[in-house]
């Protein structure tokens, strides 16, 4: 519960009226049939005339429950009034207060769930403000004007924090125990910082420059990255609480132990995880070979198994670079897809062909061990499982066979056991994630978690969420050394 | 970033880096390896940690000029800077056996003198062989001497010690009656595979240090996996050391040819960019 009210200016009964059943504002996009063939972001944004237009949408309901929708409670009311006069820094200033990284989340947070799902006004017209679309507005606009946001910093406490892994979680808390006068000190094992923004997320999404421009707002508040270093090899987070003077660590490691299947061929050429895929698509950029020295397979007939935003992504460069069937295979139907509304519109604009209830079987390569075919075989949908969906059922007999020449199994990841395999006194539950309490205290002192290596499996925002909350439990922790 | 404190070619196509790195000089392990990135547009590569001087801060990696990415690295200069990141992948099984064969060829020439020298210093016999195609890519012959017990040489064209290969020395040694109680080797996988086996052949337990492809080497993008024992691995984290009689080498030889004609494509751009020619 975030226990905020918006109590500004109510608007006036007639004004009111005006704003209730107006229809949404469209953000432009990349011409679909261009987009198909470039990895240039497929949003363009609002103009300055159309976000205003949109923030005026807001009907400043006394209940605010976007902001309940919202993991990290960002002053949605506030900052879209902000907007509606016009005032876009200072609409900044106020997400920023909650949230670090607004021009990230206002294009990858599944607004249709949260702020967006309980706005009144979707309920009064049916569609809700387009509150992502004006947070990522006033995190561009702020980006490309000289005039920037203010951010106050507490005087340093001469504490000293550890956060490993630069993803959103780790960033998140990084800013926070920063703002709170903190020296923070981010590890990454890449060579580049912002874990799954980085590698994960393609640049039609979500544009590189957008996270380096984040990643040295941070810096400027002080906070030092140190990339190529993995912890659990170069130190142990032992080391790092004995020997390094790190007071709290954070573990925003992200659960990212690609998984198989475990059918036939997997390991033929040409079969590759999501990770392996994307990063080096993303990280690696290896869409732009040779001028980059890392490729990617260019398929004619690509397949992505897995029904997540990942597995739109992947399939999303596969069109990209070029594929001329990419296939979306996921073994329930349309209506159980964890991916974004928006992804898969997307992806259907862009030509990718779905096939619903359809599961692979095995991999079939020719002689030098080159997928080439892929059986799969029908499902249907039965009793809802433990996952609280449906459960897939193969139907027998059903079995057919798919040209392929490159696949991408995207059916999610696993907790690396790297790090909790080197650090005595944390716990892990029966599936290697990280156990935590409430405020996200690991069960080594001084030792925090949050994000994927917790959750298994999540978004950007619920990792930043979690490193928000993480910063607050570590800043108390840093100040009162209780840990009981 | 790590600075290079040198770099030279030590004999033809292989290269030997000496990085600034005192964090890793002091984390180093038998076994482990590096990942090196040469320039902004570059690829990951890993490298084997050769040798590591905690007082001096350095650390030190021989890697064979093979494709574009290891050209640029050959290129480099003292001075300059270089993305390194490192220990990866598990350390060495180093424990007493009794009499242990250690065999290098190509870059683990270089690569196995970590590995040589804690199992000297573990108790053990060690008995060393180096293989290459002529003595004039022979390396590191006395660094070896310093810490094996007896050290045997093997070339192609016989041009120095025996005529063939680490294999070859191990089978001879075997014949003539030296009871070897464990065996690693460290080289290109044609060598890694054809002493594992012969090691098998001979009843001894080897091990050896795979080199597939990788991206990310910490675990995470999977294009590492190598079937051991008839289970999928990753060289990466559950490796790179393995039981070389377990290990499914064509599987291997597959996946790891899976980029040579974009490595061709690459060459050619970088060729085509060096001449001027757009």
């Amino acid at each position: 519960m975030s226990g905020y009210r918006y109590t500004g200016e109510k608007l006036p009964p007639d004004e009111m009226k005006k704003r209730m059943h107006t229809s949404r504002n469209k953000m432009r996009e990349q011409d679909q049939r261009a987009r198909a063939r470039n990895f240039e972001e497929v949003n363009l944004g609002y103009d300055a005339k159309t976000a205003t237009k949109e923030a005026k949408r807001c009907l400043l309901c006394p209940t605010s429950p976007c902001v309940e929708g919202c993991p990290v409670h960002i002053k949605i009311p506030e900052f879209l009034q902000k907007v509606a006069e016009g005032k876009f820094i200072e609409a900044l200033d106020v997400i920023m207060q909650d949230n670090v990284l607004p021009a990230i989340t206002g294009r990858v947070c599944p607004q249709e769930i949260q702020c967006e799902g309980s706005c009144t006004q979707r309920k009064a017209s049916g569609e809700a403000v387009g509150i992502g679309y004006l947070e990522r507005f006033v995190a561009d606009y702020e980006r490309n004007s000289s005039r920037k946001c203010s951010i106050e910093i507490a005087p340093p406490t001469g504490k000293k924090v550890a956060i490993v892994g630069s993803g959103p979680g780790g960033l998140s808390a990084a800013a926070d125990l920063a703002r709170m006068g903190h020296e923070v000190h981010v590890f990454e094992a890449l060579h580049k910082p912002g874990g799954v923004l980085v590698y994960g997320i393609p640049e039609f999404r979500l544009p590189k420059e957008i996270i380096s421009y984040e990643i040295k707002r941070l810096e400027s508040m002080g906070v030092k990255i140190h990339t190529n270093h993995l912890i659990g090899r170069i130190y142990t987070v032992d080391e790092l609480l004995e020997e390094k003077g790190f007071g709290a660590v954070y573990l925003g490691i992200g659960a990212g132990l690609p998984r198989f299947m475990g059918i036939e061929g997997e390991n033929l050429n040409g079969v590759y995880s999501a990770n392996e895929y994307l990063t080096r698509s993303n990280l690696m950029k290896a869409y732009r070979f040779p001028k980059y020295d890392t490729p990617v397979m260019k398929g004619k007939n690509v397949a992505v198994i897995g029904g997540g935003n990942v597995a739109m992504d992947a399939v999303r460069t596969a069109v990209r670079l070029g594929a001329n069937n990419a296939y979306l295979i996921y073994r329930r139907s349309r209506e159980q897809m964890p991916a974004r509304d928006e992804e898969v519109k997307h992806a259907e604009e862009e030509g990718v062909k779905f096939m619903f209830l359809t599961k692979p079987v095995r991999y079939i390569g020719d002689e030098q061990g080159w997928v080439r075919k892929m059986e799969c075989i029908k499902m249907k949908l039965g009793e809802i499982d433990e996952s609280g969906r449906r459960k897939a059922i193969p139907i027998e007999g059903t079995e057919f066979m798919l040209d392929i020449d490159i696949v991408v199994v995207s059916i999610g990841t696993g907790a690396n056991p790297l790090l909790t395999g080197t650090t005595p006194g944390l716990e892990t539950n029966k599936w290697g994630y990280i156990e935590v309490d409430e405020q996200l205290r690991t069960t080594k002192k001084g030792v925090f978690a949050g994000g994927d290596i917790v959750r298994g499996g999540a978004t950007v925002i619920l990792a930043m969420g979690d490193g928000r909350k993480a910063a607050k439990a570590m800043d108390e922790y840093l100040k009162t050394g209780e840990w009981e | 970033m790590s600075e290079i404190i040198s770099i030279r070619e030590i004999v033809p196509n292989v290269h030997e880096l000496v990085l600034h790195s005192p964090e890793v000089a002091k984390k180093a392990q038998p076994g482990q390896f590096a990942v090196v990135i040469p320039d902004e547009v570059g690829e990951r590569i890993p490298i084997s940690l050769a040798d590591w001087d905690e007082k001096r801060g350095t650390v030190t990696l021989y890697f064979l000029e093979v494709g574009v990415s290891t050209m640029k690295l050959a290129r480099k200069r003292a001075g300059e800077n270089v993305d390194f990141m490192a220990p990866l992948g598990k350390p060495s099984t180093i424990k007493k056996f009794g009499t242990v064969f250690v065999g290098g060829g190509c870059y683990g020439i270089g690569g196995i003198k970590p590995i040589v020298k804690a199992l000297k210093e573990a108790g053990n016999k060690v008995i060393t062989a180096i293989e290459a195609r002529s003595e004039y890519l022979i390396y590191h012959k006395e660094e070896l001497e310093k810490y094996s017990d007896e050290i045997f040489l093997s070339t192609s064209d016989a041009t120095a010690g025996t005529k063939g290969k680490v294999k070859n020395i191990f089978e001879i040694l075997v014949e003539r009656g030296e009871k070897i109680d464990a065996a690693y080797f460290m080289g290109c996988t044609f060598m890694m595979m054809m002493s594992s086996r012969e090691a098998a052949n001979k009843g001894v337990k080897s091990f050896v240090y795979l080199n597939p492809l990788m991206v990310d080497a910490t675990g995470m993008c999977g294009v590492c996996r190598v079937t051991v024992n008839g289970e999928t691995k990753f060289a990466c984290v559950d490796g790179p050391e393995f039981s070389g009689e377990k290990v499914d080498w064509e599987e291997l030889f597959r996946r790891k040819s899976q980029y040579s004609l974009y490595e061709r494509d690459s060459y050619e751009h970088h060729c085509r960019l060096e001449r001027g020619i757009k």
